[in-house]
């Protein structure tokens, strides 16, 4: 009995621990031999993308794959969807297995230069380089596939985040101009609450969503180089053009500009609130105006008669420039195990035919290869893509751009400046103290 | 005389043989049944844990090798970091909500329907119903009820309260949060509690509460002195399960607040997966797991050696 009894113990916490256990085999992958190139065997490329099968980009794909798959019998895709947040735990999961998919979605980044120094997704530098596949892809988006010289991806569609605004409620609180500057942004804030309108719709629980805020003040306040110095640790993250942008933040956030709970809502809530005109801004990326009308309902034409479109407010005394531009795009990667047919399938999926439909659908927005820009219908999505080609600088999302450690120690601590609980010295502190373990190699 | 005794002695050293024999032969049984389960068993749990403590010794992304040997750093990172700190309070918060109002509350719904009141089996099964779910459901399930924009709560509570604008339930960063959540454990876990009681009461003879009745003790002294006390193994497990629940927590505050806002409801479970997993630290997410296995282990050796030893029956 003693002895059963201890077992009891012993297997009562173990499995205790179950939960706990934090162990992941470590097997990085073997280098690939090369299977024989398009021979007509059969072949499985499967590919995991994070657009629900009912949508009009998780439909396009659809078709677009049956479509390849009926011209090359040998080829079978596989789709997974795997929709929001979970894709990246999913695919971290796989990929510590050392069992990356053929083909995924990427946003670019650190956390994709991750994949590739571990040996997880294929080279894509030489590929490029033939038949001018590169040359066909705007120049831009491509520098956040880019790595120690080598390239780990293409993009499909590319963007930057702005200020979308709904003209109807601007003209309602008796604002003429569009801000120009932090300064003039707060006014017109002050005029909307004035007036009894929201002014800014977030859903803050995503962290993502409210990280935009304080990145595109810090891209205004550090410029290009303060970040570059940030990063390759000859700057730092609590300089003071990064505390500067926290407290230009806490000054909006102190106005309590945001619907209320905005704290509890998530990026879904964001869009209902704006799509459904109960806020008169939002600062979010391109394919915004998309995806609020998608959840628009029978409010459908007022959102989008109403919706406008203007690039984040400079702020005085800033490093950066007024054009620099805050944003980053989707594109693929593909995985070290892939069959060679998937680079084939890529090229299909991104070739200039392709990507004129998928403009013009409004799917491809902003479309990334060259020559279809006249494709962009909406006229909305003309000014953000007349900005996004004015921008010289395009600094691609933090919490993609810096390993995850740090990135998304960023979408956390941003979300105690909103929470009230960390001012902006000691968010920036916070940061700095990631990068510090984290960046420095 | 002598030639009976010895070969009395004889057949019982035969039936000894025998009876050795077949005790072997048992004994070969009993290990080839139990070998499956103890393989998988030790492969699923027990080797995972020793790689968790290993793991924790390295700073490691989970991709590729473990080189980077850090020894302790990841522990004094962990014990110095003011969000675990958080984290480890809200686990006690948690652990002293259930115990001071989840199981009192589940022993008295226990004793009402665990006994003559009229539609108790419904009761029962009304009660119990919330456990059936799984947490992440339940943890939706409250998100909607608890949501600012038109949440069931809001609803009922403006149609009471037409002018009282009530705060934002999951979205204040401090003990309400932690309240809101509570009550939803409260509400999907007291079933079950209850339901430990009823099977607890059940094993009372009905005689001996009788005799009281007859000696003239009031309803509430024999709870008090018969009920209580011979329920007093049930209550100790669970009190056992509860605080281990507690310090487990992770699947309904993931769903429901993802430990926010502002990290006020993280539980070092939620921090576990929040900088171990997502941050892809694996090295630093095992040194927490290894911390919070020492603290159940330390718990459970604890309460099981100093309080539940009275009710194994040895």
């Amino acid at each position: 009995m003693q002895k059963l009894r201890k077992i009891g113990l012993v297997v009562a916490i173990l499995t205790s621990l179950l939960l706990s256990a934090c162990a992941v085999p470590g097997n990085a992958p073997s280098e690939q031999g090369s299977v024989a190139a398009n021979s007509g065997e059969k072949v499985k490329i499967r590919w995991w993308h994070i657009w629900a099968a009912d949508g009009p980009e998780g439909t396009n794909w659809q078709v677009l794959a049956d479509e390849y798959m009926a011209e090359h019998p040998n080829v079978e895709v596989e789709i997974t969807i795997i929709t929001g947040d979970p894709y990246k735990d999913k695919l971290a999961t796989n990929m510590q297995a050392g069992d990356p998919p053929d083909l995924f979605q990427t946003w670019g980044g650190g956390v994709l230069w991750q994949y590739a120094d571990a040996g997880l997704v294929q080279d894509l530098t030489d590929v490029l380089a033939q038949d001018e596949w590169g040359d066909s892809f705007l120049p831009g988006p491509m520098a956040v596939y880019r790595h120690n010289g080598k390239v780990y991806g293409v993009p499909w569609r590319f963007g930057m985040v702005g200020i979308w605004y709904n003209k109807a409620l601007f003209e309602q609180a008796g604002i003429a101009e569009i801000p120009q500057t932090w300064s003039d942004f707060l006014t017109a804030v002050k005029q909307l609450k004035d007036a009894g309108i929201t002014p800014i719709a977030l859903g803050e629980k995503d962290k993502w969503t409210g990280h935009f805020w304080w990145s595109y003040l810090a891209v205004r306040d550090a410029g290009q180089a303060g970040f570059a110095a940030a990063q390759d640790r000859t700057g730092s993250f609590s300089d003071p053009a990064f505390v500067n942008a926290g407290e230009q933040l806490q000054q909006l956030i102190d106005m309590e500009p945001f619907q209320a709970g905005y704290l509890e809502q998530s990026y879904g809530d964001q869009q209902v609130v704006m799509a459904k005109e109960e806020a008169a801004m939002e600062l979010m990326g391109q394919w915004a105006f998309g995806a609020n009308s998608t959840v628009a309902e029978d409010n459908l034409d007022n959102y989008i008669e109403h919706t406008g479109w203007f690039p984040f407010p400079m702020v005085d005394g800033g490093a950066g420039q007024a054009t620099d531009a805050f944003g980053g795009g989707d594109g693929f990667a593909i995985g070290i195990n892939a069959p060679p047919e998937t680079i084939d399938f890529v090229k299909f999926l991104t070739s200039k035919e392709h990507q004129a439909a998928m403009a013009e659908a409004g799917l491809a927005v902003l479309p990334v290869v060259k020559g279809v820009e006249s494709s962009v219908k909406e006229p909305v999505m003309q000014v953000v893509l007349q900005h996004f080609s004015e921008a010289e600088y395009l600094q691609l999302y933090l919490d993609q751009y810096l390993p995850p450690a740090v990135g998304l120690a960023v979408n956390d601590f941003v979300q105690e400046l909103f929470a009230g609980t960390k001012n902006a010295q000691e968010v920036a502190d916070a940061i700095e103290d990631v990068a510090q373990t984290e960046l420095s190699q | 005389m002598q030639s009976v005794s010895t070969s009395i002695s004889r057949l019982a050293g035969a039936r000894r043989t025998t009876q050795a024999r077949v005790r072997r032969e048992q004994a070969v049984t009993i290990v080839l049944f139990l070998l499956p389960a103890a393989i998988l068993y030790s492969l699923l749990v027990i080797y995972p844990v020793f790689q968790a403590a290993h793991n924790g010794f390295y700073k490691w992304n989970g991709l590729g090798p473990m080189t980077n040997f850090v020894g302790l750093d990841n522990y004094v990172r962990i014990l110095g970091d003011d969000i675990f700190h958080k984290a480890v309070w809200h686990n006690l918060v948690f652990i002293l909500l259930s115990l001071v109002t989840q199981l009192p509350l589940a022993l008295f719904c226990a004793i009402l329907v665990g006994r003559r009141l009229r539609g108790r089996t419904f009761f029962r099964m009304v009660y119990f119903l919330p456990f059936v779910l799984s947490e992440v459901v339940t943890g939706l399930i409250w998100s909607f009820i608890y949501h600012p924009r038109g949440g069931l709560l809001n609803w009922v509570l403006s149609l009471l309260f037409p002018t009282w604008e009530p705060p934002s339930w999951l979205g204040t960063p401090n003990l309400l949060v932690l309240i809101c959540i509570f009550v939803v454990i409260n509400w999907k876990y007291f079933g079950y509690h209850m339901i430990l009681y009823v099977a607890g009461l059940q094993n009372i003879p009905a005689e001996i509460e009788e005799a009281a009745q007859i000696d003239g003790a009031s309803g509430w002294q024999v709870i008090r002195q018969i009920v209580l006390p011979l329920l007093g193994p049930t209550i100790r497990l669970t009190i056992y399960l509860a605080v281990l629940g507690s310090i487990q927590l992770f699947d309904l505050v993931w769903v429901m607040t993802q430990g926010g806002p502002a990290n006020a409801s993280n539980t070092m479970a939620t921090y576990m997966y929040q900088f171990g997993f997502l941050r892809t630290q694996l090295g630093y997410g095992s040194s927490i797991a290894v911390i919070m296995f020492v603290i159940c282990f330390s718990f459970s050796l604890i309460y099981q050696r100093r309080v539940m030893r009275q009710d194994f029956g040895d």
